[in-house]
């Protein structure tokens, strides 16, 4: 269990980290969506003791990270795969820090096995590993400890499709063991793939929250009827927003449900009646990622959520 | 909201049982950290080169030296030279390699007290002076007996076992100082051009600032750590030798070791 209490992080005039509170609950993937720079890695640097809060605070496992007496057996940290001395073996990597943990080396081929990086591998220099190598190889370094938490930034990065999905499964089974698992991306279809709930930070701040069924339901229901005309004055009459599509569809507030009863009981035959696709979050996702108008458009999801 | 339905209803799998890990004990961090220093390829050559250069030295004392001069005292100077120069170099990159390798950031996670780890890797920078210098010495010693039998004179050991305490003292200094330089820069390649500096420009402008800086002249030996250092080389140091080792000391170790640590624990690693 993580929590993350108003965590602040200032750099002079600029605000990386801006009020971030969230919890990423045990048996759960939670997934920290954002742009590049919106501030996941800080805040996730924060989380681990890294770097210091301007203010607010983060728990695990309901103590500070820094006040963890052996913090490698209870929390597994992959923040960047290649911060990695060159010259050092795979193998080395793992053993010292199997020896900071206080575990036996028999533990570094188990966890070798585990991100399947072969001996050969394993005896040659990270200076020529490949980046989804290192990412095995962080991997492994954070899992080492048998830990209750992971906390990964960008972990899929350079890892190929099959890759991907061998981490995916990887931390499903974890989350499933009653693990707690945060990690960043900046890539809304792979979180989407593997996480249970979704924090979106944009600019230093949380803009959406909420487990992914939330997230990506759909916030309006799309029909279509013989005489769209009267469709839309009954669903108006009834209270909820109407629009009309250009292509001759009317996209409204009201549940696919409430729709059809309200086309029942006013005798209108309906030629299609569908949630509109979860657009909403990727839409939110892509307003982040360009620059314009990000405030306003914001304040509008803030106002439909 | 209608969203509301679709939330996943089942409940979170019970955490495992479990207990809280013993604290990670300080011996095991020096060990550690001693595996670190020379794990890489720069380390163990660092300390191979340290030790063929010493039988370089040695080899060229016995070639060259005439025989009143190969006694002890000729090899442990000439050993000392590469140990000198090289070992400061074994303690700056226990310390920048945290930094420029990037490797701080696993290091600090695993143990977020920074000041153990920088506590460890300093005990284990003592522990290589102690051991090293006294090795380095051994190597002295057999060109010694070699240098005498060749000569065919008696071997002459002319330094005192105070004096040899004093030679691993006044290298373990010199770690010390790159030690020390290591945290203050954080850089490898900008702690080693640092040591250089402070190892070899600095005394020259310190002395000349003394021959010309009648008011400098009397401070010079107290504010000098090399030339202070250098009192570890005689046989019978004066209170006031001591004395100056211990205030310039203050000032080049003490101080800046203190304010570096000071900075590495509010620095951000990235």
């Amino acid at each position: 269990m993580i929590t993350v209490e108003s965590l602040t992080k200032r750099y002079g005039g600029l605000t990386a980290v801006d009020h971030v509170s969230f919890t990423a609950q045990p048996g759960r993937v939670t997934g920290f969506l954002g742009p590049n720079g919106a501030g996941k890695s800080t805040a996730m640097r924060v989380m681990v003791g890294l770097t210091e809060a301007t203010a607010g605070q983060a728990t695990i496992l309901g103590r500070r990270y820094t006040d963890l007496p052996n913090p490698g057996r209870e929390v597994g940290v992959l923040l960047d795969a290649s911060a990695q001395h060159a010259g050092r073996t795979g193998r080395e990597i793992l053993t010292i820090a199997a020896k900071t943990m206080g575990l036996p080396t028999s533990r570094v081929d188990e966890m070798l096995a585990r991100v399947s990086l072969t001996d050969t591998e394993a005896t040659r220099r990270v200076r020529n590993y490949s980046l989804g190598m290192r990412q095995r190889l962080g991997i492994a370094t954070a899992l080492l400890g048998d830990p209750e938490v992971l906390i990964l930034d960008e972990p899929a990065n350079g890892l190929d499709p099959a890759g991907i999905r061998w981490m995916r499964d990887l931390l499903r089974d974890f989350a499933d063991a009653g693990g707690t698992v945060l990690l960043s991306s900046h890539l809304l279809h792979e979180i989407e793939a593997i996480a249970d709930d979704i924090v979106v930070i944009g600019q230093g701040r949380i803009v959406a929250e909420g487990t992914i069924a939330e997230l990506l339901a759909s916030a309006s229901t799309r029909v279509c009827a013989a005489d769209v005309t009267a469709l839309a004055t009954a669903l108006a009459a009834a209270g909820h927003e109407v629009t009309l599509t250009p292509d001759g569809a009317v996209q409204t507030d009201a549940t696919p449900a409430a729709v059809g009863e309200l086309a029942l009981a006013a005798r209108i035959a309906l030629t299609e009646l569908r949630a509109s696709d979860g657009a909403r979050l990727e839409e939110m996702f892509l307003e982040l990622t360009a620059d314009t108008q990000r405030e306003s458009r914001l304040t509008d999801l803030e106002g439909a959520a | 909201m209608s969203t509301a339905l679709l939330t996943p209803t089942e409940a979170p799998a019970a955490p495992r049982p479990r207990t809280a890990p013993a604290p990670i004990p300080f011996t095991r961090l020096v060990g550690v950290e001693l595996r670190k220093m020379f794990d890489t390829r720069s380390g163990r050559w660092l300390l191979i080169t340290i030790a063929a250069l010493a039988l370089v030295a040695t080899a060229a004392v016995i070639a060259f030296a005439p025989a009143e001069f190969i006694t002890f005292e000729s090899f442990a100077t000439a050993v000392g030279v590469p140990a000198g120069s090289l070992l400061p170099i074994v303690a700056i990159l226990a310390v920048t390699s945290e930094w420029s390798q990037r490797t701080g950031l696993t290091s600090f996670t695993l143990v977020p007290r920074r000041g153990r780890v920088l506590g460890a890797k300093l005990v284990a920078t003592v522990l290589v002076g102690v051991v090293v210098v006294p090795v380095m010495l051994a190597i002295g010693s057999l060109g010694n007996l070699l240098g005498a039998a060749i000569h065919g004179i008696d071997p002459v050991w002319d330094t005192s076992a105070q004096i040899l305490a004093q030679n691993v003292a006044a290298f373990v200094l010199v770690m010390l100082i790159g030690f020390t330089l290591g945290v203050l820069i954080r850089n490898s390649p900008g702690a080693i051009v640092a040591y250089f500096v402070y190892s070899l420009v600095l005394p020259g402008l310190l002395a000349a600032l003394a021959a010309f800086q009648e008011w400098f002249r009397d401070i010079h030996l107290w504010v000098d750590f090399n030339m202070a250092s250098t009192v570890l080389y005689d046989e019978h140091p004066t209170g006031e030798q001591w004395a100056q080792l211990g205030v310039s000391g203050l000032i080049w170790l003490v101080i800046p070791l203190a304010l570096g640590l000071w900075l590495v624990r509010r620095s951000e690693v990235k």
